[in-house]
């Protein structure tokens, strides 16, 4: 069943701007969905309409069936979020400010649940400290504290590990994979590929306002996981010897270089190999460098792969 | 709550208002008290010296409700538009944005505890006051029922000056222009019969005025204008800042994107 069902949304900023171009999406119940895309795609504005925070201004969006403009009491109380800026009041006392959350939604005052919630996000010894006394990490914990003290049954993070550290990034990980074990929704956006790999079951990519895929992890990894190992040869070659064929080499800078593509999720990468066969051939290599696409070409080569689909 | 209002969200809010208030008690009994002793001071001692008496009350005595009223009003607006501009310009309007709460429940919980506060002050000014000068009250349900009336419209202006405001200044600039000067033409240390005549006649557009007037009444049973005009006058001005917020209530401006 789809806990979040987004059709046809568009969003027209006042200056003109528009941030979402017709947005499809849903979201399955208990899966956890990476948004991957660049800067400026509309990750956050997606996440804002849903949320109440942002008007949409066209396209129809439900959480558990509720319409969020009509129904938007019922689709709010399923709904947590943890926002990409951290906000938070620099004076007040973290237990209140989670506090004041809860009863934002008019909830009764539960110190069990809330001593639960701090104590998940490792936040119960600071409880009573002013948050601006708190690093950076914490506060971001902070969030996910407050957005966790309804009890919701979707979760927005909208770059939850924007800023953190190694250590804490997994932490965060953790978390969510825990929050998924209770059966929460989670949908989180990300710039990193890593990191949706590491967590998400499905992922989407947001560009320019349209969303450009949303498949399954493993198909999708076995799509972008592809590294190029680039060879400078000593001597160029006129073309590729009949020995190295099965390798799918390519020829660059004049025959100065070999190009070898290959998958960085597969368990033999074929490097070793080829390497043994380059030298059996008596090539001298001179150097070797390895490069994976950026993102933005992963997503160039998505897009154009996408029309080609179509034509 | 499913359908009705959200009453937990309103109490949400004013706990949380009023938490902050409390942290810094002190101060919001100390300001108060030593700016009202220096009004005795300057306005009592110095002036009262040479009016000693205002339509049959001791100068010093008549010009407590217009102070009370001077205070509250400055209170209601500036807690209440810094209640509702901080969460807007620290960003955790975000929290309220996507709470199941509706826009008056928001005005509600803000409105209330800077009304609160205001009311809060208004005693301790009063309280101030009779240290200074014997303070009689005629009309006790009726003086209470003007400050919380006054309390209630002048947050809700706060309110509606905070919504507006994109920055500090702009904050500033409604209570310093146009709410300060009013306040002070509105009869707060003399009586518009003191007025030259074509003064007299300005001096009923000013809105402050018929506030004043009637808290005075409620005081000393002396009035400029007449206590019904002044009940209808308040409730004129918080009925049309109910329409502001009902306006921008369903518009959601400068709230949603
Ligand atoms: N309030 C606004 N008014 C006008 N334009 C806006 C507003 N908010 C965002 N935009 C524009 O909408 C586009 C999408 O912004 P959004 O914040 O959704 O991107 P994002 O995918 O979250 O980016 P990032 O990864 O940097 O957080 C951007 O071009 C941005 O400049
Ligand atoms: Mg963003």
């Amino acid at each position: 069943m789809a806990m979040v069902d987004i059709t046809g949304l568009r969003k027209v900023y006042d200056d003109g701007f528009e941030a979402l171009k017709g947005v499809d999406l849903s979201i399955h119940e208990g899966e956890i969905l990476a948004l991957l895309g660049p800067n400026g795609a509309g990750k956050t504005t997606l996440i804002s309409a849903v949320c109440g925070i942002a008007v949409p201004t066209g396209g129809t969006i439900e959480v558990g069936g509720h319409d969020v403009l009509r129904d938007y009491r019922a689709a709010r109380r399923l709904v947590g979020l943890v926002p990409q800026e951290v906000n938070l009041e620099p004076f007040e006392k973290v237990i209140r400010t989670v506090r004041f959350s809860r009863g934002l939604f008019g909830l009764p005052a539960d110190e069990a649940k809330i001593e639960a919630i701090l104590r998940k996000l490792s936040l119960w010894d600071k409880r009573d400290t002013p948050i601006r006394a708190l690093s950076g990490g914490m506060k971001r914990r902070v969030l996910i504290a407050k957005a966790l003290a309804h009890e919701p049954r979707v979760l927005f993070l909208d770059e939850p590990t924007a800023g953190v550290d190694v250590e804490l990034r997994r932490d965060m990980w953790e978390t969510v994979a825990e929050l998924k074990a209770d059966g929460v929704t989670i949908i989180l956006t990300t710039h990193y590929i890593e990191e949706a790999e590491a967590i998400a079951d499905r992922i989407g990519v947001i560009s320019a306002g349209r969303i450009l895929l949303v498949e399954d992890k493993a198909s999708l990894m076995a799509r972008l996981g592809r590294k190029t190992l680039r060879i400078d040869l000593a001597q160029p070659l006129a073309a590729i010897p009949g020995a190295l064929s099965h390798h799918g080499l390519t020829l660059a800078d004049d025959g100065a270089t070999l190009v070898y593509s290959y998958d960085t999720g597969s368990t033999r990468s074929g490097i070793a190999r080829l390497m043994a066969d380059l030298t059996a051939e008596g090539l001298a290599v001179r150097d070797v460098s390895t490069a994976q696409d950026s993102l933005e070409t992963i997503f160039v080569g998505l897009v154009n792969e996408r029309q080609e689909g179509a034509a | 709550m499913s359908g009705g209002i959200n009453f937990g969200a309103i109490r949400a809010i004013y706990l949380f208002e009023m938490s902050r208030f409390f942290r810094t008690l002190g101060q919001s009994f100390v300001s108060p008290v030593i700016s009202t002793s220096l009004y005795f001071v300057v306005f009592g001692a110095a002036i009262g010296s040479r009016i000693d008496q205002v339509e049959g009350v001791s100068y010093g005595a008549f010009i407590v409700p217009g102070l009370v009223m001077l205070s509250v009003i400055t209170q209601a607006i500036s807690n209440a538009s810094f209640g509702i501009y901080f969460p807007k310009f620290i960003g955790t309007i975000y929290e309220l944005l996507s709470a199941p709460v509706n826009f008056l429940e928001i005005v509600a919980g803000y409105v209330g505890a800077a009304a609160t506060k205001a009311l809060f002050i208004g005693a301790v000014i009063l309280g101030t006051a009779a240290l200074f000068v014997e303070v009689q009250i005629l009309h006790p349900f009726a003086m209470l029922a003007f400050l919380v009336l006054t309390c209630v419209s002048f947050a809700l202006l706060g309110f509606i000056i905070g919504i507006w405001a994109e920055n500090f200044e702009q904050l500033q600039l409604v209570p310093l222009l146009v709410v300060t000067p009013l306040v002070f033409l509105g009869g707060s240390f003399y009586s518009i019969s003191m007025l030259p005549e074509t003064w007299q006649t300005i001096a009923l557009f000013n809105p402050v005025v018929y506030l004043i007037s009637g808290f005075r009444w409620s005081f000393f049973g002396m009035a400029d204008v007449p206590v019904g005009l002044s009940l209808l006058a308040i409730a004129g001005f918080t009925a049309l800042c109910l329409t502001v917020l009902w306006w921008i209530f369903r518009t959601g401006w400068r709230i949603r994107t």
